[in-house]
């Protein structure tokens, strides 16, 4: 028994709103990067049930180049985080909001 | 299996820039704190080798690097666009810099690499590559905004530019991800041929890209993070800023809408042109009742947008051309206006309220003269680089049929002069206020002059660079 194409494509429908729900409610700077990771996770979910469906190779190279720039978007990400908790002890998004206009 | 040939002589701009990153970087490591200045040395002559290897190479289509990378007219002009650009961001950041004790070997580096993103857009021919170059200029950019790190609001502007940056880089993937379920590859080529009978998820794949590209454009609706990381990353981070992603985003609007996708205009014109107009209502709007210069010159780069969109929104070879040219004039207006601004302090501080302007043209005429140039070129007032890049677009939207778009870019022109030449009026009235000063030196006077000279030789004696930006047109007949 092998799992249909339109399963996957669901599942990484359904995460890939989920990580945007949480972008847009959660008010963690933490959570809200997770909430990034899971859409781009959701996204290789697509890439790999496409490249398997097609066996087109393309798609699973795209994964591994989301997944280096997910990683240099977490080096870069924590590291302003770091940076915003050194002199705020938060991190807060709603607590981060000095430029309003 | 043979593997695909690589020619790397197809990529010394790119490759220079990424030499001269590194040395900047590595060399701003060992030279004692006395010295640093001679990096600014080096990463001008970096980028102006790269600049003149830009311009001797060959504009002939030539692709590379099994179909992902192609060097034509349209990657030469862009890139040289980039390189214009980072290299006056460079002159313009010396003093401040300097002034503010950042690190000036990482921050010449970040921006060298910022570039480099923005170069490998405009060379793109696959939606791979275009992703690796959007990172490439991204992620730069958000360090370069949270760049004086101690600072509360830079912070901030990191953060936000960050988290929204991500986010609109997800859509983007997820874009691209339908878009090779829908074709089957993830090249260009790929995308025309099956842009012919388009499935749903064709479709979805391409709102989706064009939803993650206006998040980097800042277009309409997507302009909100804009503003606030504008205002707080340093003076001349956000100057340099408003310029590459615009070069970027719009090389790879031109590569995926007016290359790609030529033959199905019709489609997805209409939706770019409802964007576009939002975009220039929105932006022009919004900049009335601006009081800080940052804030006021980020929606304006927000209502550029809108107006460089409508090039892309004719689709033709002659709107591409009108783009190109476009985004050269706006680099020259808007790292202008910003390097008068970068004159001027406020107590140690930016001066950068449009307030602290107050009277400064009275204590330096030619400062005074040159913000009045810039703003009048940004209102798109003749006989200025702003007056014809705007004659461009929209002679090109009007040839392809789009009224509605090109009457509201007039009107909305109108009311954008309104507050542009407000900040030229307060230049030349009223008591200065004591506590601005000059902060200018040599540097930023050099990236002054330069930009007051684009603007004008754009906007009098535009042949030469006219035939240069056509060379984009003329490849896609």
């Amino acid at each position: 028994m092998s799992v249909p194409l339109e399963a996957y494509l669901a599942l990484s429908a359904l995460l890939f709103v989920l990580g945007t729900t949480g972008v847009l409610v959660r008010r963690n700077a933490l959570v809200v990067f997770m909430s990034i990771e899971l859409m781009l996770n959701a996204v290789n979910l697509t890439f790999v049930a496409f490249a398997r469906q097609r066996l087109a190779i393309e798609g699973q190279l795209a994964v591994f180049f989301v997944v280096v720039v997910a990683a240099v978007e977490v080096v870069v990400g924590l590291a302003i985080l770091i940076a915003i908790f050194r002199t705020r002890d938060t991190v807060d998004i709603d607590d981060v909001d000095l430029l309003r206009g | 299996m043979t593997p695909p040939a690589v020619d790397l002589r197809l990529l010394v701009p790119e490759l220079v820039v990424t030499a001269t990153a590194v040395a900047v970087m590595l060399a701003g490591l060992f030279l004692p704190a006395g010295r640093q200045h001679l990096l600014r040395w080096l990463a001008a002559v970096g980028t102006l080798a790269a600049l003149g290897t830009t311009l001797t190479a060959g504009a002939d289509p030539t692709p590379a690097f099994a179909g992902m990378y192609v060097r034509d007219a349209l990657t030469r002009v862009i890139q040289a666009t980039a390189l214009l650009a980072v290299l006056l961001a460079q002159w313009l950041s010396g003093e401040y810099v300097e002034r503010t004790g950042l690190e000036a070997g990482e921050y010449y580096a970040l921006m060298l690499v910022a570039a480099l993103g923005a170069m490998l857009m405009a060379a793109s021919s696959d939606l791979i590559m275009l992703f690796l170059g959007l990172e490439t200029l991204s992620i730069p950019l958000y360090v370069l905004a949270a760049f004086a790190r101690t600072d509360l609001r830079s912070q901030e502007a990191g953060l936000k530019y960050f988290l929204l940056g991500a986010f609109g880089t997800a859509f983007f993937l997820y874009g691209i991800a339908l878009l090779f379920g829908a074709t089957g590859s993830t090249g260009y080529r790929a995308l025309a041929e099956h842009a012919r009978t388009p499935a749903v998820i064709f479709q979805a794949g391409l709102a989706l890209l064009t939803i993650g590209l206006a998040f980097k454009a800042a277009v309409v609706p997507f302009h909100f993070w804009a503003p606030d990381v504008y205002e707080g990353a340093p003076l001349p981070a956000t100057a340099y800023m408003s310029v590459i992603a615009k070069v970027g985003a719009f090389a790879a609007f031109l590569r995926v809408y007016v290359v790609a996708l030529a033959a199905q205009a019709g489609e997805w014109s209409t939706l770019l042109a409802a964007i576009s107009v939002l975009t220039m209502i929105v932006g022009n709007v919004a900049a009335l009742r601006q009081t800080s210069i940052k804030r006021l010159l980020a929606y304006s780069s927000i209502a550029h947008a809108g107006f460089i969109l409508t090039g892309v929104v004719a689709g033709t070879p002659s709107g591409a051309s009108a783009v190109a040219f476009y985004l050269l004039a706006y680099t020259f207006m808007t790292l202008g206006a910003f390097a008068v601004v970068l004159m001027l302090h406020r107590r140690g501080e930016e001066a950068d309220q449009i307030a602290d302007l107050t009277g400064v043209a009275w204590r330096a005429p030619a400062l005074g003269g040159a913000m009045a140039l810039f703003m009048v070129s940004l209102a798109g007032l003749p006989p200025t680089a702003g007056f014809l890049a705007k004659f461009y677009v929209f002679t090109a939207a009007l040839d392809a049929g789009q009224i509605g778009v090109v009457v509201t870019g007039v009107l909305t022109s109108v009311v954008s002069a309104y507050y542009y030449l407000r900040v030229a009026y307060t230049m030349f009235t009223g008591q200065p206020h004591e506590d601005v000063g000059f902060a200018g030196g040599r540097w930023v006077t050099a990236a002054l002059v330069t930009a007051s000279a684009g603007v004008v030789v754009l906007g009098i004696f535009p042949g030469r660079v006219i035939s240069f930006v056509q060379q984009v047109g003329q490849a896609m007949r």
